[in-house]
């Protein structure tokens, strides 16, 4: 484990051109261990930009990252998992069609390999899927369910639990809350508050000023693209990040 | 609701997978007892029974191809092509001279190239759709079979080569007659598709197939590399297609311009019937084999109770209608809202 505010990911002055448009314009980001950060802003302000970059997803247009202090380039999401980086998407990015188990595990899957063909390993599956949902305490009828099966809570619990099923060092959140009901938020709050304790960095991108002020430590700004402001959350207040998302200071 | 309706409640919806995975094969059994009401001298005898199987044998490998397409959200509108141009091909290597076993081997590989060639473009040159590549296809691959035959029939294999489609297994050992012989594309059959289970059920790239069928994004996102399975899949269902034009040389003995004419649509039709959804991510091996019997059993069925073809073909179009009326409404009771 991490030890305490060691600095885990850092992005520096990333851009993004999509054609013509700029998303992103010299960005920097910086999460440490056992810390949450908020990212607010406007939509169109470059937030879900700047996950993709950070899971792989985007290469940046120019700008670097480094990742415990070492720069590393992401070719794909698997290069940003195979280092402890982890994303859940605001869709979750869950195969409906899947058990709970399958999806956990999808891209990483435990196999016996015969030569060129990898088997799955069911058994393993099943065991290691219901080990970690008892340590995360998410409660469903079995592993073996379909994602398509479950309440919108229960598929962002089974994100998460993806999310860290592979010692994950930072996590990043993409709206966790904003398809729950009100009952299902202080679940998947108590979660981050719970991920926090491990030494795990987590990112969360939120609209929602009771989520960031629940969980997080320090939230930044991002405004048309840019840093526009940032601000350990002890010394602000919510209006005066509303006004970020806005534009003023 | 009190404690027996739920009773009740729950039982039903512990029946739904069953019927889900099963339901499809239920049907093929009412099918085949209906035809044996219908016809009982002639039906289920040995003859006809083989005949079936014989008539369902290179159908049966271009649905499932299209099938595994079908699976990825895709869709193989050039398979009928394709199995035309392996054939036009195996027929000009078989008239060459070419050794048996090299004539065997080249429809094979011209399916698997056809079939790379449809991965390929869909995925480098970013088609919006599987559809609009293997439109394409369908009418270039067809076109290159005329161009290299020049339209013509070519006629004339020899027995190793004809040995999948048109050879007999002797069951005179197990004290049957000469004319209860098992045909050898019906073992070919048996074979391909409990490979095609294995590989789509207990193996990773089977179980990525469909995770990209269910979601794309999600598949990407866990670090899958899509276009590298879409290119897979793609060349599978040519190799398979390919091996349709092996058991079809073997069948008619002669490599013909119409060969796989509409073919594509039977394939489809079958995965449709079989219960694979154009959503993707749904549908199991077993149900393209039901659906491709389906099929075999009501052609054979309606030619022994001289039906009209004309009919024929308003029940098959009927029963794609209602198969894919019963997964919406499967899908109204198996998924949240």
């Amino acid at each position: 484990m991490s030890s305490a505010n060691q600095l885990l990911l850092e992005a520096k002055n990333v851009t993004k051109y999509f054609g013509t448009i700029t998303a992103l314009e010299n960005v920097n980001l910086k999460i440490h261990a056992g810390e949450c950060l908020g990212v607010v802003g406007d939509n169109g302000a470059g937030k879900t930009t700047l996950m993709k970059v950070l899971s792989g997803l985007y290469k940046p247009s120019a700008g670097s990252l480094h990742f415990e202090g070492k720069e590393k380039v992401l070719e794909s999401p698997r290069d940003s998992q195979n280092l402890g980086l982890e994303m859940v998407y605001q869709d979750l990015a869950l195969a409906g069609n899947l058990p709970i188990g399958e999806n956990i595990f999808l891209g990483r899957e435990p196999t016996t390999n015969l030569g060129l063909l990898k088997f799955l390993d069911y058994k393993k599956i099943k065991e290691l899927t219901e080990a970690h949902l008892g340590k995360l305490k998410i409660n469903v009828k079995s592993a073996d369910q379909k994602v398509e099966e479950l309440s919108g809570g229960q598929r962002q619990a089974v994100a998460i639990a993806r999310s860290t099923a592979f010692n994950a060092k930072v996590v990043i959140m993409d709206e966790p809350t904003a398809a729950l009901a009100i009952k299902e938020v202080g679940k998947v709050l108590d979660l981050i508050n719970s991920l926090k304790k491990t030494g795990v960095g987590v990112i969360v991108i939120s609209h929602r000023m009771d989520d960031i002020f629940a969980v997080c430590d320090r939230v930044m700004a991002l405004f048309q693209g840019t840093n526009f402001a940032e601000s350990e959350l002890s010394n602000t207040s919510r209006d005066e990040v509303i006004g970020w998302i806005m534009g003023k200071k | 609701m009190d404690s027996k309706d739920q009773d009740k409640d729950s039982l039903y919806l512990k029946l739904i997978p069953y019927f889900e995975k099963y339901g499809i094969l239920l049907l093929l059994v009412i099918m085949i007892v209906v035809m044996h009401f219908l016809q009982p001298d002639v039906f289920l005898s040995w003859r006809n029974v083989t005949n079936v199987f014989k008539q369902i044998s290179w159908q049966s490998m271009l649905a499932l191809g299209v099938f595994m397409v079908i699976v990825t959200a895709g869709i193989d509108l050039s398979v009928g092509s394709i199995m035309m141009l392996s054939l036009m091909i195996l027929a000009i290597v078989a008239k060459a001279g070419a050794p048996w076993y090299i004539v065997v081997i080249t429809p094979l590989i011209a399916g698997f190239l056809c079939g790379l060639f449809n991965g390929l473009g869909i995925t480098l040159l970013r088609m919006p759709h599987p559809f609009i590549m293997t439109l394409g296809t369908l009418y270039i691959f067809r076109g290159t079979g005329n161009l290299i035959s020049g339209g013509t029939p070519i006629s004339g294999f020899t027995d190793e080569v004809r040995y999948l489609g048109h050879g007999r297994i002797d069951l005179t050992w197990f004290g049957l007659e000469k004319s209860q012989y098992l045909p050898v594309s019906l073992v070919l059959i048996a074979i391909v598709y409990i490979i095609f289970w294995i590989f789509m059920n207990k193996t990773r790239t089977g179980k990525w197939i469909y995770a990209i069928g269910g979601n794309p994004n999600a598949a990407r996102a866990s670090g899958i590399n899509v276009n590298k399975i879409l290119v897979i899949v793609y060349s599978l269902c040519g190799f398979l297609s390919g091996i349709g034009a092996l058991i079809l040389a073997g069948r008619t003995d002669s490599g013909y311009p119409n060969a796989g004419l509409q073919s594509e649509l039977d394939a489809i039709a079958a995965c449709i019937i079989g219960g694979a959804s154009f959503f993707g991510g749904r549908g199991t091996v077993l149900g393209v084999f039901a659906g491709v019997m389906i099929m075999g059993i009501l052609r054979n069925g309606l030619n022994l109770m001289d039906v009209s073809s004309f009919w024929q073909q308003v029940l098959i179009g009927s029963i794609i209608v209602l198969a894919v009326y019963v997964d919406v409404l499967r899908r109204d009771f198996g998924t949240r809202k």
